[in-house]
């Protein structure tokens, strides 16, 4: 299966990447490349194997519902670029 | 053709905040408001490294709401990613559920002009809801508050079976209703913890295909929800009418304009290229725990009005009315403890009640006062202390200031006279003043008995006892 050029320009944009021509070009050959390789998982037969969920074995990991507090404001917001008021300051949003 | 040619068909996905204490996948608080980033810590900020652990409340809170909707429960489900970008999703993706939500294929019965009518329920996954943003009006920047990111939320789908605005409304209330009687969620519509999104389209009657919908979003209230259905079913029938057709889009409500806008950031086909969280594990449900909390679900609204219809005597309306809120719901039944006259509570809570908190604009679960202080006005009334009227002018008091009954009759001297030598000199006075109606009622007009015993409520304020009134006036008349 061959991943198109407009394919990789969707994603692209998916992905908020600007890509150039020459990029286009080789993003979609090294998908294509990678596709296949994944691709040789569908030629193991499973029919004798149970549908599972994810590729851990582990289920029912919970937490209680108890609060528990332990960084405060100033410590999480002290790596933005921008703050103001206790909150991130960012390029104006229009909605 | 008309308007009237047209049927419309409307599908809800309604989102509902759980009230767990801590977000779905940390810690923190859940609790509404507080200072900005204060119910924060590095999970839920979507710090590099962090790791979320699943609130096994959550499951639970689902799970109840599942059962109490008559869905199915996936005896095996899991988290998926929903990725888009968007500056209130600081990971950029929101963990939700794809393809094996909690529960599916459930239904609910609303009350309509026709009788009772089935609303199919798709799905009810869980998910985490995202932060808030602020803009300022000198359009300096957007300001991200994360308070509310990592809140858990049910998102129940709903099959396309609504047809009218009113349907659409009474599933909502029904929803909201069961959701409060078992407690999951607060469902305040105000502070945004009930939300709904809904598909509109519109097709020629007697039509067996859907037409092509639009999706609307950022409706707040009922009333503009309400509103919003009525714009957008009308819009799409211009266009039909005038030869155009539909677009499959993404609708923003802006409720002061009462129109509905194109959402420029949904414009790009929806690609969320959902896929499992590597980070969270397999959900498995046994028959015991499915059981258990089945066993300990509270009484529904449907049980509920079974009992008021059979045990306590109400109308078949009366108990639809009452059981339709659980604040009402509660009111009624711990007031008629107080009183024992079931039948005059859910009256003052069907006419008196419901008017003035239309007239506020509130729903059920602001009311200050309860079933204590509403019980004991009806057993004032009932034991003749006041008259229904002055009952009136003590309950508008209680929304202001929820004391109790008596107390507010107390401070303000509104206590009712039956004392028979007060209110003889009242009738005498009365009597005196108006010859032209004692002379028409020796004339046979029963009317003026009416207007004298009128005008001693006036004199005395509405404080006379009204059946002593009728009594004295009759016996001097007759003399
Ligand atoms: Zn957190």
């Amino acid at each position: 299966m061959a991943i198109s050029k407009e394919e990789v320009e969707h994603i692209a944009k998916l992905a908020s990447l600007n890509l150039t021509e020459e990029e286009k070009e080789r993003y979609a050959n090294d998908m294509t490349e990678i596709l296949e390789f994944a691709n040789m998982i569908n030629s193991v037969n499973t029919d004798e194997v149970n549908e599972t969920i994810g590729a851990n074995e582990n289920y029912n990991v919970f937490r209680k519902d108890e609060i528990v507090q332990t960084v405060d404001k100033e410590t999480l917001l002290q790596n933005a670029p921008s703050q103001e008021d206790g909150m991130f300051r960012i390029p104006k949003v229009i909605n | 053709m008309a308007r009237e040619d047209y049927e419309i068909v409307m599908g809800l996905e309604v989102h509902c905040e759980l009230s767990t204490k801590t977000k779905i996948f940390c810690s923190c608080p859940t609790e509404f408001g507080g200072e900005p980033n204060t119910h924060c810590c590095p999970i839920c900020m979507a710090m590099p490294g962090t790791l979320p652990v699943l609130n096994e409340k959550v499951v639970e809170y689902a799970v109840k709401a599942g059962l109490a909707t008559n869905c199915k429960i996936a005896r095996n489900s899991k988290n998926d990613r929903k990725n888009y970008f968007y500056p209130d999703l600081p990971k950029a993706y929101q963990i939700s559920q794809f393809d094996l939500p909690l529960c599916y294929e459930g239904h609910v019965n609303i009350e309509t002009p026709d009788g009772e009518k089935t609303i199919r329920i798709t799905r009810i996954h869980i998910e985490e809801d995202a932060g808030k943003l602020n803009h300022d009006e000198y359009g300096r920047g957007s300001f991200v508050d994360l308070n509310r990111a990592g809140v858990p939320l049910i998102e129940v789908v709903s099959e396309p079976d609504l047809r009218s605005k009113e349907e659409v409304e009474a599933y909502l209330r029904k929803l909201k209703s069961i959701f409060e009687y078992i407690e999951v969620s607060d469902c305040k519509m105000q502070e945004g913890s009930l939300r709904a999104d809904v598909n509109v389209s519109v097709r020629k009657k007697g039509a067996t295909e859907f037409g092509t919908r639009t999706e609307m979003k950022n409706m707040n209230s009922f009333r503009s929800i309400v509103r919003a259905i009525e714009y957008e079913a009308n819009r799409q029938i211009d266009v039909i009418e005038n030869g155009g057709e539909i677009t499959q889009e993404t609708l923003r409500w802006d409720d002061v304009s009462g129109k509905t806008f194109p959402m420029r950031d949904k414009e790009d086909a929806q690609d969320y290229r959902y896929f499992p969280d590597p980070d969270l594990v397999a959900i498995r449900l046994s028959e015991e725990y499915i059981e258990n909390i089945k066993n300990a679900l509270p009484e529904l609204p449907e049980s509920r009005k079974k009992r008021y219809l059979e045990e306590m005597g109400l109308t078949e309306k009366a108990a639809n009315f009452v059981t339709a809120s659980k604040y009402y719901s509660n009111m009624f039944e711990e007031a008629s403890k107080v009183c024992g006259n079931p039948k005059s509570v859910s009256n003052w809570i069907m006419s008196d009640i419901a008017r003035i908190l239309n007239e506020r604009e509130e729903e059920p679960e602001e009311l200050k006062f309860s079933g204590k202080e509403l019980g004991e006005l009806v057993s004032l009334i009932d034991k003749g202390t006041i008259s229904s009227a002055i009952a009136k002018k003590v309950l508008e008091e209680m929304f202001e200031n929820p004391e109790m009954p008596s107390k507010i009759i107390e401070a303000k001297g509104w206590v009712q006279i039956s004392d028979e030598g007060a209110i003889k000199e009242v009738v005498a006075k009365v009597l005196e003043a108006n010859p032209q109606s004692v002379a028409d009622y020796k004339a046979g007009k029963d009317k003026a008995l009416g207007f004298l015993v009128g005008q001693a409520m006036k004199e005395t304020k509405g404080k006379a006892n009204p059946q002593m009134l009728n009594k004295l006036f009759l016996e001097e008349l007759k003399k």
